[in-house]
């Protein structure tokens, strides 16, 4: 078999000299002898066209590869430049092991630092360490960060938080003892309720978690939000689930935000059915020696070189161990190499274009949908890629159906997160979406009754 | 002489362009944000290349790094086996490329994926159910303890306390303790293993769970692992195994047939998936039949030939990751055990517990074995009576092209020396390894310098990791790089 | 180094008694044992300590560890220079690399602590001289 080099010859040799008669004698140690090599029911061995033919075939089962979707709700569809799969596929990135020994890994640390650097840029904070998992993990890693640097338990999450983060969240905490308080969002403009926030705030509450633009695609007003947090003495914690708004917003540093979490799909990763995915996390300075994560510094080799290492490596757990930052080792390390390909392809041009991009294509959107007569754009300033169309009298959900039938997949009805949402619908336009691919969306849209 | 390229930031100059996009018109569209919320565009330093520098500094950094591709990788407890290129091209298959909200009609194939992976390693690992969520082994650690607590908490009493062998692994605390638990190291023996009669002293109505790696960080099989699971039971406490390790098990011994209750395992080490520089990697979560009610959500579920994705479960921990996991991780898991199927699994554990053996063997004369336990696809050997450190011989095997084995862990052996061939060296590798090692120990002896000055070789030298912790840069700024 | 009124720990604190206060570092052996230090996490200003509670640690590149507090009192004053200079710790543990400065409540405490030549012994029996 290709993947197994040594050759029957080879084993009888190798046998020979440790002094055994057969392979069985090396599992003697396991002395559960009544479970030694039990039949394990796998098909046998595929061959590489015939493992092709399976893949094919899982492939031709899918059938939404069939239709023009308008699905966002925290994985976005974007432009990929070739040569971020080009450079992101060189065996040299895909198979190293994580820079431990940095003389022989300065190629993935400088592309790793390369990246925090890019990402400082993009959040406007001040640190960003190497990746979490996903931008919901990361949302939970920013909650233990708030905890952990204030001493205090309290947290308060917007409402409109991503469904999914706030459930990773409630199940990371579920045995930590913090308590856990909900800030509303405003109906009318689906924004944060600020005077809610300011009533729940009190001197035990560690930060309040938001997100912006929120899961109903709206901007938050962040620098408000940050304001108001800060007079209660507490950590304002910004989630970002989709990162290309980044160059088009102003920054979570810029409003003062402690905390800046999210998730970075939309930097040169494919949806890929949710994984693998870059969640990130980017701070003020004050939060660095709590910050969970791997981080890349600079500094020099005997010889006066720059060089990069892993750093502050006293956090993590194979040195803190039970009193590390986080128990987080392997993390998304590849994606966020990948993602530094993408943004120094697109470059400050490419992402200031693209993302305003987003905004006009979903603007266009909002902007013929006045001529809807069976929905409106429920918030229809301050949005950024996503838009609520809200259905007058129709099921989202049965809206939904029908439009299928067209082969569009309209968006995602709110009504699998948000009871009482039934008639709204999130619609996600990036980049992908032409004029046909749009007025294809509104004219069936417009032909349901 | 490969030297680093100057960063991104330093060959950037405005007006350069990488990228090629339609520019669309929007006719009626206007920007629909109020002012204040508008960024006055990306800093003047974001990078602006051409396409060309891109290629260039790219492919100049690929030439600075050691990879899988290039050599030998002998660390412990890493796996850091051949990442099949077949498996790549699977894994960019453009009709699996799916939102994860797509309809689950629409998406079939992608769930009998996750599925069938579910389904082998079940068979492999013999347990109850699966889940593919976490993303990665810590994740899957944290994940299991949480499982662990739930169960214990619906038969009402949690517990306080996790029981850790002193050579686990640093997530095995970690993950217990964001878990809710203290924990409690427990020595081993000097067989290197987890003794019965230790066990015993160390069980009380307070334990919830000793977590066990099986192979152990040493390489050799915890042999008491049915006793001990057979009397943590009978305390009420359940049996943790780190899978990381499972390159050792397969098709020899399953985990669920031993008495462990909930395992992990890493598909970036056992199941070829590549390691990426550090990642994504993928930590499935197997339990025992009654520990099945609390798995994370969602899960895939199959009634009369149609996949099904299940949200809501009554005594699930909750979510742990977004949508459904790494799926193409995933995706290249499973197409490596089919390309193994049932002909070749069991012979991936058998080459690598032979190469590890033969490694053994043939070094043990050279350096300190200090557990003189039979081993399986690892060994550890110690820096006893050697001139020079663990980490100087690391750095000349550098000098060697060879990428060093795991230094200094696990604790318990001093300077320790982990080594891990796979399964997927040629013997001439394997050789050539020992030959090398042989002459530097020889170096050590004679020459002790040529290590320590280590390496000399490669695009940069020893670094000086306390001015990297003392004085801070992490990030590229103009005036630190003028 | 006059070592009269120094006594030491088994943790290898070593606390010089000034009137009611004592001054407080860690050893010539924690600091090479510990490495290079690249950062000290110091206990705030008026903490009550109990005799041997963990009140601060040290990190170097490879491990941190903890600092116990040789005797019970309460904190006067942090040495300052350390954040910008760590390394103080490595180059004059027993002088400019000193902690903190801790308010005694019990002098009694000091005599079961080592003095420099039962350190000493104590170092030899530990294989760490």
């Amino acid at each position: 078999m290709r993947y197994l080099p040594l050759t029957e010859q080879e084993r009888k040799e190798i046998q020979g000299q440790l002094g055994i008669g057969g392979i069985d004698e090396l599992f003697t140690c396991i002395e559960e002898g009544s479970c030694l090599f039990p039949a394990i029911d796998l098909p046998p061995a595929l061959s590489e066209p015939e493992l092709l033919q399976r893949f094919a075939a899982f492939g031709e089962k899918n059938r939404f590869q069939h239709y023009t979707s308008f699905l966002g709700a925290g994985s976005y569809r974007h432009f990929i430049p070739e040569v971020v799969q080009y450079l992101s596929t060189k065996g040299e990135f895909v198979t190293p092991y994580t820079p431990y020994q940095p003389e022989v890994s300065q190629g993935n640390l400088q592309a790793m630092f390369e990246y925090q650097t890019m990402i400082t840029m993009l959040t406007g904070m001040d640190i960003a360490n190497a990746s979490l998992y996903d931008g919901g993990t990361a949302a939970a890693e920013g909650v233990l960060l708030a905890v952990r640097k204030s001493g205090k338990k309290r947290i308060l999450v917007s409402s409109s938080v991503h469904p999914e983060y706030q459930e990773i969240i409630r199940t990371y905490c579920q045995n930590l003892n913090y308590n856990f308080g909900e800030i509303g969002f405003q109906n009318g403009d689906g924004k944060v309720n600020l005077q809610e926030l300011q009533s729940q705030l009190n001197g035990e509450t560690a930060g309040f978690l938001f997100q912006s633009p929120n899961f109903f695609g709206v901007v938050e007003e962040s620098r408000k939000i940050g304001e108001i947090v800060h007079n209660s003495q507490s950590f304002a914690i910004q989630v970002v689930a989709e990162a290309m708004s980044l160059p088009f917003l102003t920054t979570p540093g810029a409003n003062d935000i402690d905390i800046a979490v999210g998730e970075a799909q939309s930097f040169g990763l494919p949806m890929a059915f949710g994984g693998p995915s870059l969640g990130f996390m980017a701070v003020k300075e004050m939060f660095l020696r709590q910050m969970p994560g791997r981080v890349v510094g600079q500094t020099v080799d005997i010889d006066g070189k720059r060089g990069y290492v892993l750093t502050l490596s006293t956090r993590e757990q194979h040195i803190k161990r039970e009193k590390a930052t986080s128990n987080i080792c392997s993390n998304q390390a590849w994606c966020a190499v990948r993602a530094a390909m993408y943004l120094s392809t697109m470059g400050k041009q490419g992402l200031e274009s693209l993302s305003r991009h987003n905004h006009m294509a979903a603007s266009y959107f909002v902007h013929k949908a006045a001529a809807l007569s069976q929905a409106s754009v429920k918030y229809s300033r301050d949005y950024f890629n996503e838009v609520v169309l809200e259905f007058h009298t129709l099921a989202a959900k049965d809206a939904v159906d029908r439009l299928r039938e067209k082969s569009i997949l309209a968006g995602v009805p709110l009504s699998w997160f948000y009871p009482g949402k039934e008639r709204e619908l999130l619609i996600n336009f990036t980049e992908m979406h032409d004029h046909a691919d749009i007025e294809r969306l509104l004219k069936a849209l417009g032909e349901l009754k | 002489m490969r030297t680093l390229p100057p960063p991104l930031f330093e060959k950037s100059r405005p007006g350069k362009i990488g990228y090629s996009f339609p520019e669309i018109q929007f006719p009626g569209a206007d920007v629909a944000v109020e002012s204040g919320s508008l960024r006055n565009g990306l800093p003047d330093e974001f990078p602006q290349l051409s396409e060309v520098e891109i290629v260039r500094h790219y492919t100049a950094l690929a030439h600075l790094n050691y990879s899988v591709d290039e050599g030998f990788y002998p660390l412990g407890s890493c796996t850091m086996k051949y990442n099949p290129k077949i498996n790549e091209k699977i894994a960019a298959q453009e009709t699996l490329n799916a939102h994860p909200y797509a309809p689950h009609e629409l998406v079939q194939g992608n769930l009998e994926i996750l599925h069938l992976l579910a389904d082998y390693l079940i068979k492999i690992t013999g347990f109850g159910g699966i889940s593919l969520n976490p993303g990665a082994g810590a994740h899957g650690e944290f994940t299991g303890m949480l499982v662990i607590r739930k169960y214990l908490e619906g038969k009402g009493d949690p517990r306080k306390m996790v029981l850790i062998p002193d050579s686990a692994h640093g997530t095995n605390p970690a993950s217990a303790v964001f878990a809710g638990y203290e924990t409690r190291e427990i020595p081993s023996s000097n067989e290197g293993i987890i003794d019965v009669e230790t066990l015993k002293r160390y069980l009380t109505p307070e334990v919830a769970a000793l977590m066990m790696t099986n192979p152990n960080t040493l390489g050799v099989f915890e042999k008491n692992i049915k006793k001990i699971a057979d009397l943590l039971h009978q305390n009420g406490s359940l049996l943790y195994m780190d899978g990381a390790n499972l390159n050792a098990l397969l098709g020899i011994v399953r985990p669920g047939d031993l008495g462990v209750d909930v395992l992990h395992m890493n598909l970036h080490k056992t199941f070829a998936t590549p390691h990426g520089g550090g990642g994504p990697g993928s930590g499935p979560v197997a339990v025992a039949a009654h520990l099945v009610p609390y798995l994370p959500v969602p899960t895939i579920n199959l009634s009369n030939g149609t996949y099904t994705v299940e949200y809501d479960r009554k005594q699930s921990i909750g979510r742990v990751k977004n949508f459904y996991g790494q799926f193409l991780v995933i995706v290249r898991a499973l197409a490596y055990i089919m390309s193994l199927g049932r002909d070749h699994l069991r012979r991936v554990t058998e080459d690598a517990v032979l190469n590890a053996n033969y490694i053994r063997k043939k070094l043990a004369d050279h350096l300190d074995l200090p557990y003189s336990s039979p081993t399986l696809h690892e060994v550890v050997f110690s820096d006893k009576n050697l001139k020079v450190k663990t980490l100087d011989i690391a750095k000349r095997l550098l000098d060697a092209g060879i990428h060093p084995f795991t230094i200094y862990f696990p604790l318990i052996v001093h300077g320790a020396m982990m080594i891990e061939p796979t399964e997927t060296e040629s013997k001439e590798t394997i050789d050539q390894f020992i030959a090398t090692m042989i002459r530097i120990i020889g170096e050590a002896e004679t020459d002790p310098d040529l290590l320590r000055n280590a390496p000399t070789q490669t695009p940069v030298r020893r670094l000086d990791e306390t001015l990297a912790a003392r004085k801070m840069m992490l990030k590229w700024r103009r005036e630190e790089n003028a | 180094m006059a070592f009269e009124d120094v006594k030491f720990t088994k943790e290898h604190e070593w606390i010089r008694i000034e009137g009611d206060k004592g001054r407080v570092g860690i050893t010539e052996y924690a600091q090479h044992e510990l490495g290079d230090v690249v950062y000290v996490e110091l206990p705030k200003l008026d903490r009550l300590l109990k005799k041997g509670d963990p009140c601060a640690n040290i990190e170097s590149v490879k491990a941190v560890s903890d600092v116990y507090s040789p005797i019970s009192g309460s904190i006067k004053e942090v040495n300052g220079k350390l954040g910008d200079h760590p390394e103080l710790i490595n180059q004059d543990p027993h002088g400019e690399g000193w902690l903190f400065l801790i308010q005694m409540a019990d002098q009694a405490e000091m005599k079961d602590l080592f003095n420099h030549i039962q350190y000493q012994e104590y170092l030899k029996g530990i294989g760490g001289e």
